[in-house]
């Protein structure tokens, strides 16, 4: 159905996900209400197993909405979501980590007060099973299994350079730490699809760079991306596809070539209907 | 990384590598207070020794409480209900069926602990002031329901009396140095018990779910289970303090269980510094010592509770012996 609709509209650039590449994640006919606003309007998406896919928009077009309603915090109105072949509507938000799915957050949500060890630790809480009893006991089954957390959190520690860092508290870190620290988290729960939600918010040149390198370097170790950016150096850089929204809909998706030379997008994003997109004047206006 | 990078980590890492000067202390310090209380009692007169054995039941209680609110962030105001489920098992048991205290200890414990889980089930979805509210209301519902004496087991405001002791090859303990040793091993196994979780899967994730309940589900971590466990564990471990303190009293009755009770153990976790083992057992010692000094003002007690309660928020929210974060330091040897 949704290539069907894909077809008829010419102004959204056709498919993602080739015979040959495997749906990780589809979304289908997605509708969520917050009283009578309409957040999300019947959006469908196709996330192909092993890409990059960004999701824009201008502010308020439903996008973490979206991203909330794949991890479970909402439950939609109606539509289906469907990850690997499983329907993930229903589920608890751990049940959805569970199944493969992390996310960060845009307004950071850290664990303050712990350290940036015990942060990463957290992303290995699902995939383990020691209880009570066998804590307390210290059986060998669950020493062995707290030698594989450590060692597993150490190495996602090390993905995002904060090794050296392990023992400080997370609200002790600079801005840039932090946000890497979601990331290394997140992948802690040895997700298959990685939701990053703004990662590149408040960082410096600088700083987006290396996390445009991290993020690359994370889908080259087989973990699928789906990104919400404003930073359209970002977006245009390191995108597979780019879905873009607009009054929680979704009015054009498309390599990221196509989309910034789609009409629609432009005036979604810039209210008038000529110019490049890319041009440098309003790329320093819009960043 | 640039410049800036380059600075902070150096920084942090300057810090790293100091040697934290507790861990001296604590190697040191943990014996000498193991043998300092092992020795007390053959010192101390009666009067000491008893007010040591009533410390010992509020820092068991202050532990169980502490899982709750410490670990897990639930404000609990309602704990002395748990306290007074076990203490009732022990004494209308013993009095009606004969059984023995080795046996009601744990037995006690598991009436809590599924009073607490049937209790927290319908109610762990609140969160803040609003699940304190609710403790408070569970806290009376039981005192109320002790005092109107159901089907004749509890005594009403009377109370029971429990004439049975704990009895090793028959010999009963009763004079206050058995109850000290009795108390204090209870002690030590408590806190054995709640490091080993601490430091476990278990004990991670009632934190995580303390600093960021969001975060925590999205890391896979069913939040719910995991308050559940606080809740059960920690009333558990009330309901079996509940069986020593029938023992020691020998009368129990629902005003040993009312709503001050659990505001005092409340403030234990509190004073103390939420989440913090000897931070329970100081906060237990100062809302001991408190009254006793303040025995000639008797009806401005609770005035200067609030006092000290407001004081220790304004100059040392962290409480008097705030919670160490466990670190990795000690499993060096790889890294730098």
């Amino acid at each position: 159905m949704a290539e069907q609709t894909l077809d008829d509209n010419p102004q959204r650039g056709g498919r993602q996900v080739t015979e040959q590449q495997q749906v990780l994640l589809k979304l289908d006919n997605l509708t969520k209400n917050f009283g009578g606003l309409r957040a999300v309007d019947e959006f469908d998406l196709e996330i192909a197993s092993g890409s990059i896919t960004s999701l824009i928009g201008p502010n308020g077009a439903g996008k973490t909405t979206v991203f909330n309603l794949i991890t479970g915090i909402y439950r939609p109105e109606s539509g289906s979501i469907r990850f690997n072949g499983l329907e993930l509507i229903g589920k608890q938000p751990h049940e959805v980590a569970k199944v493969g799915v992390a996310r960060t957050f845009q307004t950071l949500r850290l664990f303050e007060n712990l350290t940036c060890f015990e942060n990463v630790l957290s992303g290995q809480h699902c995939r383990t099973c020691s209880g009570v009893i066998s804590s307390i006991l210290g059986t060998s089954a669950q020493r062995r299994e707290e030698e594989e957390v450590r060692t597993e959190a150490e190495r996602c520690l090390k993905l995002v350079d904060m090794w050296d860092l392990r023992d400080e508290l997370a609200k002790n870190l600079p801005y840039g730490y932090r946000r890497r620290l979601e990331i290394a988290r997140a992948l802690a729960t040895q997700p298959h699809l990685l939701i990053l939600d703004e990662p590149a918010g408040g960082l410096n040149e600088r700083e987006t760079a290396e996390l445009m390198d991290l993020i690359q370097e994370i889908r080259d170790s087989g973990i699928t991306i789906l990104l919400i950016e404003h930073d359209m150096q970002v977006v245009m850089g390191i995108s597979d596809w780019v879905a873009v929204m607009d009054n929680g809909r979704k009015i054009a998706e498309g390599t990221p070539y196509d989309v910034q030379h789609n009409p629609s997008v432009i005036e979604a994003y810039l209210g008038t209907e000529n110019g490049d997109f890319y041009t440098e004047s309003e790329r320093e206006d819009y960043v | 990384m640039a410049e800036k990078g380059t600075q902070t980590e150096s920084e942090l890492k300057t810090r790293l590598s100091l040697p934290s000067p507790r861990s001296h202390i604590s190697r040191l310090g943990l014996p000498a207070v193991i043998v300092l209380a092992v020795v007390f009692p053959l010192f101390a007169g009666d009067y000491w020794i008893d007010v040591a054995v009533f410390w010992g039941i509020y820092v068991l209680l202050g532990l169980s409480l502490n899982i709750i609110v410490g670990e897990v962030g639930l404000f609990n105001m309602g704990h002395a209900a748990f306290f007074a489920i076990g203490s009732y098992t022990t004494a209308i048991l013993s009095e009606q069926l004969g059984l023995s205290l080795w046996l009601l200890l744990p037995l006690s414990g598991l009436a809590a602990g599924v009073a607490g889980y049937v209790l927290a089930r319908p109610i762990l979805h609140l969160r803040g002031d609003y699940l304190l509210i609710v403790t408070i209301g569970l806290n009376e519902i039981v005192r109320i329901t002790l005092l109107n004496n159901p089907w004749g087991l509890t005594g009403g405001p009377n109370g029971i009396i429990m004439l049975d002791q704990f009895r090793i090859f028959g010999y009963a303990i009763q004079r206050p140095i058995d109850f000290y040793y009795l108390v204090w091993a209870l002690v030590a196994i408590t806190v054995f018990v709640l490091v080993r979780l601490q430091r476990s899967r278990i004990g991670r994730c009632w934190n995580y779910v303390r600093e960021d309940e969001i975060a925590a589900q999205a890391m896979g971590i069913d939040t719910r289970w995991a308050k559940l466990v606080a809740f059960t564990l920690g009333a558990g471990i009330a309901g079996a303090t509940g069986t020593v303190f029938a023992a020691k009293l020998v009368v129990i009755s629902p005003e040993s269980f009312n709503f001050m009770e659990s505001v005092i153990l409340f403030c234990i976790v509190i004073l103390g510094g939420m989440g913090s083992i000897p931070g329970v057992i100081l906060g237990s010692a100062g809302m001991m010592v408190l009254p006793e000094l303040l025995r000639n003002f008797a009806q401005y007690r609770m005035l200067f509770f609030g006092l000290a309660l407001v004081l220790m928020m304004i100059f040392r929210p962290q409480g008097l012996w705030p919670s160490k974060r466990w670190t990795t330091i000690l499993r060096e040897g790889e890294g730098k």
